[in-house]
């Protein structure tokens, strides 16, 4: 699905990532850790193509990112749901229309889709919250409505950076929960977090790879939990 | 990237869900619409001037190029023969369709406006007038003037072309200053746009981040922003022109003194010409927006 050969990312005349290697399999869960400022964000970026290698091969859904044109990478986005720790939402739209937004940019018509759309804002507890704005959701809230907007359009594969960030420890185990579920459906999940104690967690509950960047590499970090 | 057809269309019947993507900004989109507005009323203007001059170019070419006028000075005792030789020759030059001598009334009546129209004319010696007017061939204007040197010594042909040339040159210029005038509008107008543009994606870049992230594409992305750009302008341009326009139709006549605003307005199919005035700013603001959005989109990964 995803797959990172050899990758090196550079910036400010620094070289922040080198030499990493990674294969995301189909339904496969990972969890990417390592202190703040390792590169976490901009692994994930490499990901779905925010941000192009320096040297080695990405390859997204089989195709070389560097090749992508900017209408691929839009199309290969649709197949890959993002959710950041600092969730971006339209703020002049309500929830209902932000976690549909995926389908509406896809040309897709959302009344069509309405049902979808109210299960799935019942499985991510927000029914009660779909008409309210952006503004007036509560740090979970807001990462539960960031994690319906990335599964609206049935992802094959879920990238989520730091997501349980900003909100406390029985909102970020409840978010875990559904990313695992939505794993057991069959979706590849990479979760970026530095957050320990949750990927302790979720080893419980799902067989998951735990990776760490260290030094600029990235290394498993299984034997450490 | 250059938009088809299917692109176009798609704008013009638009995307309520799309539409709602880009927040509103009363702010801009008043200004935008009011420049428009200005813009096109001023371009109503600038058209009215452009197509009275061309109607003036054309009617001081088409009048003044189908007459010539003779004028014989000569002692008093000679002007009655050489009137009568000029008369002659005239009447036997092919593309001459007629020659007529002025009477002693109607040259008074030509220099009642300088001298009064008491000025006893009669007894000054003023020259013999000769109108000629010509037929659609005219007449060989050389060969004319050699004929009446050797016939009538004191006759002088003037064909006209001394005042007429510049006359159609002065309404040629106003007609091509008044279209330049049209495109320094239009160039502003895309100006005036792609600076609103520039200013809406600047003040949205949240929104663009949001859709480039949930896999929208830039044309998509680009169509929220252009559609709303160009109905902006349509609509500020169609209500400056419809303003232009009234004020054209109920410009005062001046038609019984004359002159270039005689002509300084509208006929027939012209009202069309500035019915397009609302179109041609649309289309402006949509490669203005368009251009502005793509190249804003470009730099975004």
């Amino acid at each position: 699905m995803i797959e990172l050969r050899d990758v090196a990312y550079s910036y400010g005349g620094g070289e922040l990532l080198s030499d990493i290697s990674l294969k995301m399999a189909p339904g496969s869960f990972h969890f990417l850790t390592g202190p703040s400022g390792a590169g976490k964000t901009t692994l994930m970026k490499l990901c779905y193509g925010e941000l192009l290698a320096s040297a080695g091969s990405v390859r997204i859904f089989g195709t070389e990112a560097r090749e992508m044109s900017r209408d691929d990478v839009s199309r290969a986005r649709r197949r890959i749901g993002v959710v950041h720790q600092a969730c971006q939402f339209l703020d002049h739209l309500p929830i209902s229309e932000n976690v549909a937004l995926p389908l509406t940019v896809a040309g897709r018509d959302a009344d069509a889709e309405a049902a979808n759309l109210s299960d799935l804002l019942a499985w991510v507890g927000l029914t009660e919250r779909a008409g309210a704005l952006p503004p007036s959701l509560s740090g979970g809230e807001r990462q539960r409505a960031a994690l319906a907007r990335a599964v609206i359009m049935s992802p094959e594969v879920i990238l989520a950076d730091e997501p349980t960030g900003n909100i406390d420890w029985d909102m970020s185990v409840r978010l875990l929960s559904l990313l695992i579920e939505l794993n057991k459906m069959g979706k590849t999940v990479l979760i970026a977090t530095h957050d320990m104690n949750l990927i302790r967690t979720a080893k419980h509950e799902v067989n998951a790879r735990v990776l760490r960047i260290s030094k600029r590499r990235l290394q498993l970090a299984g034997a450490d939990l | 990237m250059k938009p088809r057809f299917s692109q176009l269309a798609a704008l013009a019947a638009g995307d309520s869900r799309a539409d709602r993507v880009v927040p509103p900004t009363g702010y801009s989109a008043w200004l935008t619409a009011f420049t428009a507005g200005a813009m096109a009323f001023l371009a109503v203007f600038a058209l009215a001037l452009s197509l009275a001059a061309g109607r003036l170019a054309e009617r001081w070419g088409t009048e003044l190029a189908q007459t010539s006028t003779v004028r014989i000075s000569a002692p008093q005792d000679q002007l009655a023969a050489q009137t009568k030789a000029a008369l002659n020759v005239l009447e036997t030059t092919p593309g001459v369709a007629s020659a007529r001598a002025l009477s002693l009334a109607e040259e008074t009546a030509l220099l009642a406006p300088w001298f009064g129209i008491d000025l006893p004319l009669d007894s000054l010696p003023i020259p013999q007038l000769i109108e000629v007017t010509e037929t659609g061939a005219g007449y060989d204007a050389g060969a004319l003037r050699l004929r009446l040197a050797a016939e009538a010594p004191g006759a002088l042909l003037d064909d006209h072309s001394r005042w007429r040339q510049p006359l159609v040159a002065a309404a040629d210029r106003l007609r091509t200053l008044g279209i330049l005038s049209i495109l320094l509008i239009a160039a502003a107008t895309a100006a005036m746009v792609t600076l609103a543009a520039n200013a809406a994606l600047a003040a949205n870049s949240q929104v663009i981040e949001v859709m480039r992230l949930v896999g929208a594409r830039d044309v998509y992305i680009a169509r929220a922003f252009v559609r709303r750009f160009t109905l902006r302008t349509l609509t500020g341009a169609a209500m400056g022109t419809a303003a232009g326009a009234i004020a054209i139709a109920f410009m005062p006549s001046t038609a019984g003194a004359g002159g270039f605003l005689t002509g300084l307005g509208f006929s027939g199919a012209e009202w069309l010409v500035a019915a397009l005035i609302p179109v041609l700013a649309a289309m402006a603001a949509f490669w203005a927006t368009r251009a502005a959005a793509f190249r804003t989109l470009r730099k975004l990964t």
